[in-house]
């Protein structure tokens, strides 16, 4: 299990297009990606479940990864949230 | 429990219709409307008001009903504010007055002082208290996030689960097409009601119906198929898994053995389903859901057609004895 805290940094928060790149991404590893927004956790694969957390500018959350490629899904999830999703 | 604290402001602001509406309103101490309400209970605060505080049940909702109220008006009518003072001095999360009542001057006063928010309904207290835990009972009923499609078929609650890309969402749109309704895609947040029964719906009301289809995006069925095609929330009766063909896993092939999934404590049937191209999952799925109301009706396919087997092999028994003979046709 592998897991890292995130923080959501482009304005506009986890809309429509940041979920769609986040699931997407998730959707390259065989790990079971799940992120945890305060106690609900979804899952990341999922747009809908993304876009469910109503993650807006600032929120911390959590990306976790069980499974053979953990380190690096959770690495790909974290440096999406970092360079802001290529917006701003 | 709710992810965070349940408080009064969150029950005045419920979204309740009909006979299930609490028509409560904020009579005064509006600052004191963000205090929690801790236990999903209510209590009548007469024996306390008369000063008897062993035991007195303080996190509760406090109802004040005529009797309450008399008495009130006689403390006023003593100009006796002392038993008031003592009951708010306790943390209470609100006080709830029935039958459109109002509460005593002094009584707001003080209520006002320490922060507690005094609301007000016109409905009888029995009335209340029923609807009032009746609410209660749902909003604190244990929760969990499940990952997958909540779908009503042939008026059968039926939860179809797997992983990522085994095509659930594909699978409940066929439905949908084929008359059946969608209660929620992808996450679904299912409740334990009663500590017997399993309500599902969709986590949240602005992006529950539409669905994320793989080479067509996110769609709202609500818009598409009319409002025929959804619902708000369904009780799970039966649980799907939907799974890659595994050449090497033998999946039941009589039904005569009832699997079953506990969610939150309570057994849902369950069925594993293989999906394979060619194979028409959304027909499966309906005759699962007819076949499941047959059993709830009295009337178990497999194991009734196991029934005529064995009586058919002994009447042949018997037959071949009666005759002597071997061949029994």
């Amino acid at each position: 299990m592998a897991e890292k805290i995130l923080t959501v940094r482009n304005r506009a928060g986890i809309h429509a297009r940041p979920a769609a790149l986040i699931a997407q991404t998730a959707n390259k590893f065989a790990s079971e990606v799940l992120i945890q927004k305060g106690e609900t956790t979804i899952n990341a694969k999922s747009i809908m479940g993304v876009i469910t957390m109503a993650a807006g500018y600032n929120t911390t959350l959590i990306v976790k990864a069980a499974g053979s490629d953990e380190e690096a899904a959770v690495n790909a999830i974290y440096s999406l949230f970092e360079n802001k999703f290529e917006e701003d | 429990m709710a992810d965070k604290d349940f408080t009064v402001l969150d029950l005045l602001d419920l979204d309740l219709k009909g006979h299930n509406s609490l028509n409560l309103h904020c009579l005064t101490g509006r600052r004191g409307l963000v205090r929690e309400i801790t236990i999903p209970d209510l209590n009548r605060p007469g024996l306390a008001l008369s000063g008897f505080y062993e035991s007195f049940a303080y996190q509760r909702v406090q109802l004040f009903g005529l009797g309450e109220v008399a008495y009130l008006n006689k403390l006023h009518a003593e100009n006796n504010d002392s038993a008031i003072r003592q009951l708010f001095s306790y943390r209470i999360p609100c006080c709830i007055f029935t039958h459109h009542l109002q509460p005593t001057e002094q009584f707001t006063k003080i209520a006002e002082e320490s922060g507690c928010p005094v609301l007000q309904t016109e409905l009888e207290s029995t009335e209340f208290s029923s609807r009032l835990l009746r609410v209660f009972s749902n909003i604190f009923a244990p929760k969990q996030t499940l990952h997958g499609v909540l779908v009503e078929v042939y008026g059968v609650g039926i939860i179809l689960l797997g992983d990522s890309g085994v095509g659930k969402s594909e699978t409940a749109l066929e439905l949908i097409e084929r008359g059946h309704r969608l209660v929620a895609d992808d996450i679904v947040e299912i409740r334990c009601v009663n500590g017997n029964t399993i309500l599902g719906q969709g986590a949240n009301k602005i992006i529950s119906h539409h669905m994320e289809i793989r080479g067509l995006g996110i769609i709202n069925i609500a818009q598409l198929y009319g409002v025929g095609a959804i619902r708000e929330q369904k009780e799970v009766q039966l649980v799907v898994k939907l799974e890659e063909w595994d050449a090497n896993k033998v999946y039941d092939r009589l039904g005569t053995k009832q699997n079953t999934i506990e969610f939150l404590g309570v057994k849902v049937p369950a069925l594993e389903i293989p999906v394979r191209p060619g194979r028409n999952v959304p027909i499966i799925i309906e005759t699962a859901a007819m076949n499941e109301r047959l059993k709830s009706m009295g009337y178990h396919s497999a194991r009734d057609f196991n029934q005529n087997v064995l009586k058919w092999i002994e009447s042949g028994e018997a037959q071949a004895a009666y005759y002597g003979s071997d061949d029994i046709y």
